[in-house]
């Protein structure tokens, strides 16, 4: 079953307290070079940056990852809640070690795509967005990644694996610990 | 023929490092800038025809001269957002020449007197972000731009940062864009105000496509009189045809930007994979109309193109076989705009969604001629009656699928079904194997 039934168990930290200590430490040494990048009255500008070092850090966007996000750049939390949802590359519920992401879009089907998405869900006894029991793998698909030239091709964590076969795929999936 | 390229030229050296693009020429563009007046910059750029690459073929030219005068600071955003399916060009300028898009954001900004540049890069592009993050740390160690002087010499501070997105297809929209940099989720503005008025942070802004300013060093060192002559009609220079789908040679082709379609994908991209004949093209990214195989015979400049009822956008090209369920390919073009859409308004949220449902009820050959008159009347509901172009990207595709290919889906609805079974995405990747043995890259 995947992890996207809504049990507390899933909810994970909801305040900054309960984050460990470490993780969060590494999360503020990480802040000076996200704040280069934006001008110093506009701290809020650099969210995705903050909320994609969070999820790097802290494996997924919890409550409280998404706080600590809000809290340093003095932005509320509702803010870091709204990006958080709205982007597809931000995780709101816990995925497992590796997230394989296969494009099923016009180019990528027309050479392929879609039948390995199937053949994939098969395979890991997944739907779409599930997690293995082992919590090796979530698998998605996801919309054209801009490499139709050499559909068809997947992420896997954020990694771009173009010119698929079946064997490529399941070579690519057999090397994910 | 020898045809002359300004994108791709670099390309097969893979050598995207400032040394390398230094040694071949580079940065000549902004040297000769800094000896010239501003306005004559502008007046290069609206001289030369360059049209935004971005989708809408806007003149580039003009629109930096909405800027308005005494307002400051303004900002630059450079779009390299890449999302419309069938599109990846831009990508391979940020991976292999990302120096050039440097350069040509420098002049930009030296033009206008902007000295804060964002370029905001698709989340799913890590690879092409650390090629650009890596060469603005070059230009900046050899101090191109980022000190207090451009190339040493004129007093010219300027900052380019590289911005990621994380994953939806909106924030491409130049108003969604700016919302996005600005650190929130991406909800396309009401326009006007456009953004050259109040753009970033209410200030002024010029957003440009990726591939449109990695023109302007060209641009500036040979003339805009050269690059207009590349092209045709109003339209300066070559631009990037990316070509995916059922041909032999998919991949990125610079050519003039007045080239034939059908010479693009029977002779460069050597026809279909297959073999069969073409039996439809999407010729600039999945939201511009789609043409029939027998209606390919004609030229990509955007307003030659507009006649044949169809736009080449971005550039993007989809090839299609004889052996492609044309239902199939509509549904899924139709769930991809129902899963982009922000929800803002409402005649895209329910309607993009709504189309999509009714498009796989057609193919799973549960439709009735009903659903068919439905199909064909809401696209109608939805053009021109929304904040952004999203929703009319959602209906073209519907209305020109459905118009040019209607006795497909009639065939769907009376025969209970999809006759294609198994294969309604055809035999593209059969063909492919068959004839290089297996995918390459
Ligand atoms: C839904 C939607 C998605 C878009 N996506 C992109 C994109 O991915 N890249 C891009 O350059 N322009 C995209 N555009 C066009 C931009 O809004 C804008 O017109 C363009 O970046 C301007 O640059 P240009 O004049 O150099 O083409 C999109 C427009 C819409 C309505
Ligand atoms: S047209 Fe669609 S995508 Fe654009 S603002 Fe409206 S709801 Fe959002
Ligand atoms: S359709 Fe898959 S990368 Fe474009």
């Amino acid at each position: 079953m995947s992890h996207h039934d809504h049990s507390t168990a899933d909810r994970g930290p909801q305040e900054i307290a309960e984050l460990p200590k470490d993780k969060v430490a590494r999360f503020d040494a990480a802040l000076p070079e996200i704040l280069r990048r934006v001008p110093p009255d506009h701290k809020e500008a650099a969210m995705l940056a903050a909320l994609r070092r969070a999820q790097e850090i802290f494996g997924w966007l919890s409550p409280a990852a998404q706080k600590l996000a809000a809290d340093r750049l003095g932005a509320s939390a509702t803010r870091a809640e709204e990006v958080a949802t709205f982007y597809v590359m931000y995780h709101t519920r816990p995925v497992g070690r590796h997230v394989v992401e296969v494009c099923t879009n016009v180019s990528c089907s027309l050479a392929g795509g879609f039948d390995l998405f199937e053949d994939l869900k098969g395979k890991l006894a997944l739907e779409n967005g599930g997690t293995t029991a082992d919590g090796r793998i979530t698998l998605r698909q996801v919309e054209c990644l801009g490499s139709c030239g050499t559909a068809p091709v997947m992420l896997v964590d954020e990694e771009m694996h173009e010119g698929l076969t079946p064997q490529s795929v399941t070579q690519i999936l057999g090397g994910l610990k | 023929m020898s045809e002359t390229l300004i994108l791709t030229k670099r390309w097969p050296k893979k050598d995207p490092s400032l040394v390398g693009y230094r040694a071949d020429g580079g940065y000549a563009g902004l040297e000769k800038s800094l000896g010239m007046e501003p306005v004559a910059i502008v007046e290069q750029v609206k001289a030369s025809n360059l049209r935004g690459r971005g989708g809408a073929g806007f003149p580039t030219g003009l629109k930096w001269t909405f800027l308005p005068k005494d307002v400051r600071p303004r900002y630059l955003c450079i779009n390299a957002d890449e999302s419309e399916p069938g599109t990846f060009k831009d990508r391979y300028i940020c991976e292999y020449d990302p120096h050039m898009l440097l350069e040509g954001i420098a002049i930009t900004c030296f033009a206008l007197d902007i000295h804060l540049a964002y370029i905001y890069i698709r989340g799913e592009f890590a690879k092409q972000a650390r090629a650009l993050e890596k060469a603005i740390e070059e230009a900046v160690a050899a101090g191109i731009f980022g000190g207090p002087k451009l190339l040493g010499k004129a007093d010219f501070p300027l900052e380019v940062h590289v911005v990621r997105g994380a994953g939806a297809y909106i924030c491409g929209e130049e108003s969604a864009l700016m919302e996005s940099v600005e650190g929130k989720k991406g909800y396309p503005r009401f326009k006007p105000p456009f953004p050259a008025i109040i753009g970033l942070w209410g200030k002024p802004t010029i957003i440009n496509n990726v591939e449109t300013l990695a023109n302007v060093p060209w641009i500036v060192e040979h003339g805009a009189a050269a690059f207009a002559a590349l092209g045709a009609g109003k339209t300066g220079g070559t631009r990037l045809f990316g070509v995916s789908g059922n041909v032999k040679r998919p991949g990125v082709y610079e050519k003039p930007a007045g080239y034939n379609l059908k010479k693009l994908i029977m002779e460069d991209c050597g026809g279909t994979a297959s073999g069969r004949p073409v039996k439809a093209v999407i010729p600039g990214g999945s939201s511009s109309p789609v043409l029939r195989g027998d209606e390919i015979d004609i030229s990509l400049e955007p307003d030659a193109i507009k006649s044949a009822g169809t736009m080449s956008g971005s550039g993007g090209v989809i090839v299609m076989d004889e052996s492609v369920c044309m239902v199939r390919a509509l549904a899924r073009i139709a769930m991809f705009y129902a899963e982009e859409s922000c929800g803002q308004c409402t005649p895209c949220r329910q309607g993009t969604p709504w189309m999509w449902k009714i498009l796989e009820k057609i193919e799973r050959g549960e439709g009735t001629m009903k659903d068919l008159a439905l199909i064909e009347q809401l696209p109608g509901n939805i053009m021109g009656q929304t904040i952004c172009a999203l929703g009319d990207a959602a209906a073209m595709p519907v209305q020109s699928f459905v118009k040019k290919f209607r006795q497909e889906f009639v065939e769907h609805i009376e025969g209970r079904g999809c006759k294609h079974g198994e294969t309604a995405w055809g035999v593209s990747r059969q063909a492919r194997e068959a004839l290089v043995g297996g995918n390459r890259h």
